[in-house]
C-alpha cells in the first residue's frame, strides 16, 4: 500500500488563508457571510475559515454545522444505517452568503444533499463552495467556489484528510487501496 | 470516499424493553438528540424514508400515540396509512392473520401496531416480513413511551444511573410501568413502585424494583415520580374504592410534595386525570416534564423509525 503526502500541516495552514483571503475578495467583505462546515471535518474546517475571515475584516463569522445523512440518496440501499450526527445552525441563513465547507470533494453526492438541506433552511442569497481537496471523479454537475489543492486521483486511491481536533495531526496523504471490489 | 460509521439495533423489531441491551436503548436516545433539533426548523421535516410506507395499525383507542407515531412519519417523509378499530373490517370479523395478509399485499414497509391483546405485535412479528414497532400491547409493554421517558430525564438529569425513580398508580394493568421498570434498570436507574395492593403485582419483586404501599414514604427520597393515570375503564372488578379515595391515599399534590427535601421532577404518560394521580397545581408546575416528554415522544419515535428502516442489501 503506498502512501504519500499531499498537504503538510503548514500547507493546510496556507490553504485555509487564501481560501478565507478568497471569500472576502470575491464577496468584497464579511457582512453578509455565515460559514457552514459539514460533519465531522468540514465542520472543523469550517471554524478555521470563518475565525480567518474574522482575523481579515475584524468581524465575527457565524459558523454552523451540517449533518447530511438523513438527505442522502442512498438510503434504500442500506442494511445498517449511518450514525446521525448534529445540525447546529443557531442563525437565519435567509439573503446571506453562505459559504458551504467540506474537506474532500469527490462524487458530489455529499454536495447536491447539502444543498437540498440548506435550502429547507432558508434562502440564502448565494451558497459558495469550498473545498480543500478536489480529487476529481464527479458523477454531479458540481464545483467548488474555492478550492485548497486539485489532486488527481485514480479511484482505486483513497484520499485521507487528518485534522487535528480530531486525528491529532493536520495532514492529507493519498493512499493506494487494494481493488477488493467492495466500492460498487 | 467519506467514511460512515454505521450502526444497527440488535433485533429488526422494538417489540418492548424487556431484554433490550443498554446499547441499542443508548443508540437510540442518542439518535433522537440528533432528530429533536430537526422539529425546531423552518422546515421540520428530513427526505430520510422517501418512498417508505408505514402503516399504524390501531386496534386500540390512542390519541396521543397515534398522533406522535403519525407526525414521526411525516417529519421523514414516509407515506402513512391509518387503520382504527371503529372503521375497519376487523369489525365485520377478519382474524389479525388475515388482516396482516392484507398488509403484505399491499407492500407496506412497516408498521406501527397497538392491540388490546398482549403479544399481538409479536404474532405480526412472526407472520409479517417487515419490521414491527409494538405501541402498545395490553398490559405487557409499550415500548415508545418508556424511551421517550428515559430520553426526557437524560435530558434533564445527563445520566440515568443511581436515578431515583417512584412510579406510583396501577402498576397491574400498566405497560407504561412494565416497560419503564425495564427500561430504567437496565440504564441503572433505581425504581419504586407505588400503589394500592390490589394494582400492585404479588410478584412485584422479580421485576427487581422496591415496593412501598405508602407514599409519603415511597417518595421521601424520589428524583422522580412518575403519576400512572388511573385507568377507569379498566377498574371494573372492584380493586379502587373510588377516584376520590385513590386522590386522598396516592394522588400527588403541593402539601405532600412540600415536606421533601429534594426537588421531585413530575411525569405522567397522559391523558392526565387532574385531582385524581396529580393535581392540577403540580401537574402544571415548574417541576413537571410532562409536556417535554411529547415533544420528546416525536424525536424518538422518529429514532426508532429511522434505526429499524435500513433494508437488507448491501453496506457500503
Amino acid at each position: 500500500m503506498k502512501k504519500a503526502q499531499v498537504l503538510s500541516k503548514e500547507d493546510v495552514r496556507r490553504a485555509v488563508t487564501r481560501i478565507a483571503h478568497e471569500i472576502v475578495e470575491r464577496n468584497h467583505g464579511a457582512d453578509d457571510l455565515v460559514v457552514i462546515g459539514i460533519q465531522t471535518r468540514g465542520a472543523l474546517l469550517a471554524e478555521r475559515v470563518a475565525l480567518k475571515i474574522g482575523e481579515i475584516e475584524h468581524v465575527t463569522v457565524p459558523v454552523g454545522i451540517l449533518d447530511i445523512t438523513l438527505y442522502r440518496d442512498d438510503f434504500r440501499k442500506r442494511l445498517k444505517q449511518p450514525l446521525v450526527k448534529a445540525t447546529k445552525i443557531p442563525f437565519d441563513i435567509d439573503d446571506k452568503d453562505v459559504i458551504l465547507v467540506d474537506d474532500v470533494l469527490y462524487t458530489g453526492r455529499t454536495a447536491r444533499a447539502a444543498l437540498d438541506e440548506l435550502t429547507d433552511f432558508g434562502r440564502p442569497r448565494t451558497i459558495q463552495y469550498a473545498i480543500l481537496v478536489d480529487r476529481g471523479h464527479r458523477e454531479f454537475p458540481i464545483r467548488a467556489d474555492y478550492v485548497g489543492k486539485n489532486v488527481p486521483t485514480s479511484r482505486n486511491q483513497e484520499v485521507f484528510v487528518k485534522i487535528e481536533e480530531v486525528d491529532g495531526i493536520d495532514e492529507v496523504t493519498v493512499e493506494e487501496v487494494e481493488d477488493t471490489g467492495s466500492e460498487k | 470516499m467519506r467514511r460512515w460509521r454505521t450502526l444497527a439495533l440488535k433485533s429488526r423489531h422494538l417489540l418492548g424493553l424487556e431484554g433490550m441491551s443498554k446499547e441499542d436503548i443508548e443508540l437510540i436516545l442518542d439518535t433522537a438528540t440528533s432528530f429533536k433539533e430537526i422539529l425546531e426548523r423552518p422546515i421540520p421535516k428530513v427526505p430520510t424514508l422517501r418512498g417508505k410506507t408505514i402503516v399504524n395499525l390501531f386496534f386500540e383507542a390512542s390519541t396521543r400515540t397515534r398522533i406522535s407515531f403519525e407526525l414521526a412519519e411525516k417529519r421523514l417523509s414516509a407515506d402513512t396509512v391509518n387503520f382504527s378499530k371503529a372503521t375497519s373490517s376487523v369489525q365485520k370479523g377478519e382474524t389479525l392473520k388475515d388482516t396482516a395478509r392484507n398488509i403484505e399485499a399491499m407492500k407496506i414497509d412497516m408498521v406501527v401496531m397497538r392491540h388490546s391483546a398482549p403479544g399481538a405485535p409479536h404474532f405480526l412479528a412472526r407472520c409479517l416480513d417487515v419490521p414491527i414497532l409494538n405501541a402498545g400491547d395490553g398490559a405487557h409493554e409499550h415500548p415508545t413511551q418508556a424511551l421517550l421517558d428515559m430520553y426526557t430525564l437524560r435530558e434533564k438529569y445527563g445520566t440515568l444511573e443511581g436515578l431515583n425513580v417512584v412510579i406510583v398508580g396501577d402498576i397491574s394493568h400498566s405497560r407504561v410501568a412494565r416497560s419503564d421498570i425495564w427500561g430504567l434498570k437496565t440504564m441503572g436507574a433505581r425504581v419504586t413502585v407505588c400503589g394500592p395492593s390490589t394494582l400492585i403485582p404479588v410478584e412485584v419483586d422479580a421485576f427487581g424494583v422496591n415496593v412501598n404501599y405508602n407514599i409519603d414514604e415511597a417518595i421521601q427520597d424520589a428524583d422522580v415520580i412518575y403519576a400512572l393515570r388511573i385507568q377507569m375503564e379498566r377498574q371494573t372488578s372492584g380493586l379502587l374504592p373510588s377516584s376520590r379515595e385513590y386522590h386522598h391515599r396516592f394522588g400527588i399534590t403541593q402539601e405532600r410534595l412540600r415536606p421533601l427535601k429534594k426537588r421531585v421532577t413530575i411525569m405522567h404518560p397522559g391523558p392526565i386525570n387532574r385531582g385524581v394521580e396529580l393535581a392540577s397545581d403540580v401537574a402544571d408546575g415548574e417541576h413537571s416534564l410532562i409536556l417535554d416528554q411529547v415533544l420528546n415522544g416525536v424525536a424518538v419515535r422518529m429514532a426508532v423509525l429511522y434505526l429499524l428502516s435500513g433494508e437488507e442489501g448491501t453496506v457500503e
